[in-house]
């Protein structure tokens, strides 16, 4: 079984279009998993049934008992969050800011404070329009821990691939740098970028090739939108070529995208010049991948 | 607005790419050229404005966040601080503490809370704000580094020294994380109003929708710029109107705009429909937040 994992650092640049793209070409080959839980967009295009549905918990949110409280104020001046505002001369905890340390608990006298696990999200397990087994995620508003629900979509996708037999698991990465991104690459065989010629295109892909670096993954890049500033595009195969990351392909900026998105359809079910040019990406892949 | 007159805009987004830094650099270079304006890149993973801004280094700060380091003299292996961690990074292996700096809050409980005084925090660098000015604009980016996963403690440190530094500026932008998690709710914590900015596709839309949801639940004021208007379908408009929520400013879906943009280069002085955009969110959040001031002293 082999994992590959759809990276870009910055958004907008088509990593969902195309990860979508290449899980309808895997077919029922793949198990397909959408790590970029702050705003999943793939079943937009791959259309699961939502068949099954879990709560997931990640940490907990400290709760003031007003009864027992005398408003000594000793949580608030612990507190590192300023988590415990004084509200018409009760402190309660704001639940966006506390970040359930449980220092407060420790130090109030009255023992008038209580840990609650904290519901952050939903995983789901379905089927997508092409027969594939699908797991996807919601993460709460505002909900912290992002990373642990993305390590949750990825745990339960190696389970699933392991059970079902799987040859691949495609997987929609997280934007940025950071936790949910370092989750998204754990376990990867193998790491596609998608980036676009623009100055923030090519600082971004510099900025997460870094990242992919220090788990020395193998890597391809495919530059959408090639077209829009043939310079930039030149310097991005520059930087492939320095950092021997195999290029994939050039995506033409095309409408297409949004008119097949707009249909609920990824860009391999109409007709497109992009059409093609993945078909062949995902067979380049599969070779790429079958070199290890 | 506060009594001072000071205005801070947030400009925000669910989905990542859809035009966050096109808005926020080009209003801060279209502020600046009438008013002293300040402009804050709080995208701290990917900081991208600085691609767009040219202006001179004024000055830069290392950022560093609170750990604790365990010193082994004086630890008597008692166990509390393993007890005490919620988040796993104080964990006890044999006769050892391990301490996991990427796991680590910052809430001070394993250090204060140590019997034997064994873990004084100390710091450890996440990032580095950078200070640039030209003419009317400051603008300051915060930078997450490699191997930094936290993006919150930065974007809390760099309000923090814009409260101390620039308080005064009367323009204010903050160009926010994307999603709709925590470091988008610290991004706009400080902010008199949000523009969310959004495009017109299923994607977008979606988005758009838990970016709302994220503003209500903050309670925070909020506005919709839609870019790359005439693309994909008119499912935002409609959800829009029946939310009752303002629209400010549609900037047009032109291929011009995107090469320039690729170029590094601000739009609006060479694309009149940005400039008129422009305007019209300025012009609205004014007219807002002045309606609101009047109200408010009656």
């Amino acid at each position: 079984m082999k994992e590959i994992v759809v990276v870009s650092g910055k958004g907008g640049t088509g990593k969902t279009s195309i990860t979508a793209a290449l899980a309808v070409l895997a077919g029922n080959s793949a198990i397909v998993s959408d790590c970029d839980v702050d705003a999943a967009n793939m079943h937009l295009l791959l259309q699961p049934d939502f068949a099954s549905k879990t709560e997931f918990y990640s940490g907990v949110l400290a709760e003031i008992n007003q009864d027992t409280c005398i408003q000594c104020g000793i949580c608030a001046n612990t507190c590192r969050f300023n988590a415990i505002p004084l509200v018409n001369n009760q402190y309660k905890i704001d639940p966006l800011a506390c970040e359930g340390c449980g220092y407060c608990q420790k130090v109030c006298p009255q023992k008038a404070i209580t840990l609650h696990e904290r519901k952050s999200g939903q995983v789901f397990i379905s089927t997508t329009k092409v027969g594939s087994t699908m797991v996807h995620a919601k993460l709460d508003i505002g909900a912290e821990n992002s990373g642990k629900l993305v390590a949750k979509v990825k745990s339960n996708s190696q389970q699933l691939a392991k059970e079902q037999n799987k040859e691949f698991i495609i997987v929609d990465g997280s934007p940025g740098i950071g936790c949910p991104v370092v989750s998204s690459l754990s376990g990867a065989n193998y790491v596609v970028l998608v980036t676009e010629p623009t100055v923030s295109g090519l600082h971004d892909l510099e900025r997460i090739y870094s990242v992919v670096k220090r788990f020395r993954l193998k890597a391809g890049c495919i530059i959408n939108k090639h077209d829009i500033n043939p310079e930039k595009t030149k310097e991005i195969i520059q930087f492939l070529n320095a950092e021997k990351i195999t290029h994939l392909a050039n995506i033409p900026y095309e409408t297409q995208f949004v008119d097949a998105m707009t249909n609920a359809k990824t860009i391999v079910e109409v007709e497109s010049q992009a059409k093609n040019i993945i078909k062949e990406t995902w067979e380049k892949i599969k070779h790429d991948i079958s070199k290890n | 607005m506060t009594s001072n007159s000071k205005l801070k805009i947030a400009i925000a987004s669910g989905k990542g790419g859809t035009g966050k830094t096109l808005l926020s650099t080009n209003l801060a270079s279209f502020l600046s050229e009438k008013e002293q304006t300040l402009l804050v890149d709080l995208d701290v993973e990917e900081p991208n404005d600085s691609l767009f801004i040219k202006a001179k280094e004024t000055g830069t700060i290392e950022q560093f966040k609170m750990i604790p380091r365990w010193d082994e003299n004086k630890c008597t292996l008692c166990g509390e601080c393993t007890k005490n961690c919620k988040f796993h990074a104080v964990v006890q292996m044999g006769t050892f503490i391990a301490v996991f700096k990427e796991l680590c809050h910052s809430c001070y409980a394993c250090s204060e809370l140590c019997p034997a005084n064994a873990l004084p925090m100390e710091p450890h660098k996440m990032g580095i704000t950078t200070e640039y000015k030209n003419g009317n604009l400051t603008f300051i980016e915060s930078r997450l580094e490699i191997g930094e996963e936290q993006a919150v403690p930065l974007i809390h440190k760099t309000h923090n020294l814009v409260e101390a530094t620039h308080s005064d500026t009367p323009f204010q932008l903050f160009d926010c994380p994307p999603g709709t998690s925590c470091p988008v709710v610290a991004a706009t914590q400080n902010a008199h109003f949000v523009i969310l900015v959004t495009e017109p596709t299923p994607f977008g839309l979606h988005d758009l929708k838990l970016a709302v949801e994220t503003m209500r639940k903050t309670e925070k004021k909020f506005g919709v710029v839609i870019n790359k208007s005439g693309l994909g379908n008119h499912e935002v408009e409609r959800y829009c109107a029946e939310e009752q929520i303002d629209i400010l400013a549609k900037i047009p879906f032109d291929r011009k705009i995107a090469e320039l943009y690729s170029q590094g280069k601000l739009v609006y002085r060479e694309v009149n429909a940005m400039a008129e955009a422009l305007t019209q969110v300025v012009n609205f959040i004014q007219n807002t937040l002045t309606v609101e001031k009047s109200i408010a002293s009656l």
